[in-house]
């Protein structure tokens, strides 16, 4: 079965793309499994300079799901294009290059850096990131500030712009209608929900940055909603994301609009997780009656 | 590092709070001692990096502490139950041709039973310090004896061996320096960091994938940068990490 999907810059030979920040740069999974069978990789943000993130305790389980806080950890764009770039380039995948900043400068700056870089097929702007205190999700949440750094991305940029949003907003078509009007060649959507918990035994947060970011199965029904609203309020590809784990949820994505989609924290239940889904793909599209990916994209959309 | 479908042979408690879980699998051959494996508990969502005990014969010893509800539910799983294991990951302890004074607290003492071995099994003069609260929650101490270790035992109550922590108990035996291995709570690691400046601290942290992608389990070394607990070690020389 035809599972490839072309979407501005991106030839994917499926629509399976493991998200940034859950899969670094690939090293660690290219131990288990050869990176070739993957539609693409979302590598982790880079910013201008190196950044430590937050302190530990990063991580907190939730039901079904997770929080973060990492805080954007990266060694810094150059490092990226010189050390994690030529290593990823004996794949064949399409590299997406996650481009994350505190103001709207930064941003720039990462993206003139990876224009060099031949192995980067398109930016995935994260103006959704909950975890650090300026830019990511202070630009992600005003439809101005929204439009204006993607303005200023598509200025800069040799390759396609996506735009990763946050949920965490009234009306997430408002974001997304002012990014297409930016000139965003597509979306990718969604980040993590902003979410807390508490540890019983110290009554503090539990998380040393107080909150962190959502993830996993819990979030699933968010995201296919916000996928489905935004596929309804603008006309540029939408990349799906939020706690996707079997092809059954990719399928689910591709109804309501997604022509791919990102997995991320299921990675961390099983590493093997993403070979899984575009194995069982082909059976699940067929078994609801799809004779290909492309077939399936928006089909539920009314 | 792969991921494997083991069954249960038992899950027992052992102390309060603390269980064995005997699994039969075939990763128990790749397993270097202190190493670790991610388990998955059903109905969580991410899985419980637990060190391995000891391995033998085709089965893998899980020594664990219930204790929050994904190991407490751990806990419940029965004999001849399957269980998904990822591993084995982390770096472990290293093998040094030299005598060895292994320091344990509470649950950081299972994975110094393999560690045990290994050096015995070289020849070398094993002295096992383990620490807990009290005489009920020792555990181990007569699978160290097996081996042929010559192992010492406190408490902080007092109820067995020295009272006080196991820094006490070593300087009761006069033993003040020594290459040391060591993995427990982050006070008796530091308290061991201060005392002895040749060997090794197994760290703990709250992990996602415990493969080193995703930069959930970090901490700083001296120059600041960050390394990962999981995948670089969760064994580092004493002195490298801040603690």
């Amino acid at each position: 079965m035809d599972l490839s999907v072309k979407l501005p810059g991106l030839n994917l030979k499926n629509p399976i793309i493991p998200a940034s920040g859950c899969f670094g740069y690939g090293r660690e999974f290219a131990e288990l499994y050869d990176l070739s069978r993957l539609g693409g990789i979302a590598i982790k943000s880079a910013t201008p300079k190196e950044r430590y993130g937050n302190p530990t305790p990063r991580i907190a389980e939730t039901p079904m799901g997770m929080l973060n806080a990492i805080g954007l950890q990266n060694h810094g764009v150059d490092w990226i294009a010189e050390n994690e770039l030529p290593w990823l380039a004996q794949f064949d995948t399409e590299i997406i290059a996650n481009v994350a900043g505190a103001v709207e400068e930064d941003y720039v700056e990462v993206i003139r850096r990876l224009n060099e870089s031949d192995v980067v097929k398109a930016y995935e702007l994260n103006i959704s990131c909950p975890n650090v205190r300026h830019g990511g999700i202070g630009l992600g949440t005003d439809p101005a500030l929204a439009a204006k750094v993607t303005r200023m991305a598509k200025e800069a940029a040799t390759k396609p712009v996506y735009v990763k949003l946050t949920p965490n907003v009234t009306d997430i078509t408002a974001i997304a209608k002012a990014v297409e009007e930016a000139g965003a060649d597509g979306l990718v959507l969604i980040n993590t929900l902003l979410g807390m918990r508490m540890d019983l035994k110290t009554a503090r947060p539990l998380l040393a940055n107080t909150t962190g970011g959502l993830s996993g199965p819990a979030i699933k029904p968010v995201a296919v909603r916000m996928v489905y609203q935004c596929a309804k309020a603008v006309k540029i590809p939408i990349i799906g994301v939020g706690g996707i784990t079997t092809a059954e949820d990719v399928l689910e994505f591709l109804y309501a609009g997604a022509s791919a989609v990102e997995v991320g924290a299921a990675n961390f239940r099983d590493p093997y997780v993403c070979l899984k889904i575009i194995d069982e793909l082909p059976a699940v599209l067929a078994k609801y009656g799809n004779t290909s990916v492309q077939e399936a994209i928006g089909k539920g959309l009314v | 590092m792969r991921d494997e479908t083991a069954v249960i042979l038992e899950n027992t408690a052992i102390a309060p709070d603390i269980f064995r879980m005997v699994l039969r699998c075939t990763m128990e051959e790749e397993v270097h001692c202190g190493q670790f494996v991610q388990v998955q508990v059903p109905g969580y969502f991410l899985r419980r990096p637990i060190s391995v005990c000891e391995c033998i014969d085709g089965t893998m010893t899980l020594v664990y502490r219930a204790a929050g509800d994904g190991t407490r539910e751990m806990s419940r799983m029965k004999e001849g139950d399957e269980v998904q294991i990822f591993g084995p990951l982390g770096n472990g302890f290293p093998l040094e041709k030299k005598d060895v004074i292994l320091i344990g607290g509470g649950v950081g003492v299972p994975p110094l039973v393999e560690t045990a071995k290994a050096y015995r099994s070289f020849g070398r003069n094993v002295t096992v310090c383990l620490g807990f609260a009290s005489k009920e929650a020792v555990i181990l101490q007569e699978r160290f004896e097996q081996l042929g270790c010559n192992v010492l035992i406190a408490t902080m109550d007092g109820s067995a061996g020295t009272k006080g922590t196991v820094i006490d108990a070593l300087r009761e035996e006069g033993i003040e320096e020594g290459f040391v291995l060591a993995c427990g709570p982050l006070p008796m690691l530091k308290a061991v960091s201060e005392k002895y400046h040749d060997g090794y601290i197994s760290l703990e942290e709250r992990m996602a994938c415990g493969m080193g992608a995703c930069m959930g389990c970090v901490i700083p070394d001296q120059e600041g940068n960050a390394m990962r607990i999981c995948k670089d070690g969760p064994v580092f020389a004493i002195g490298k990490a801040v603690l």
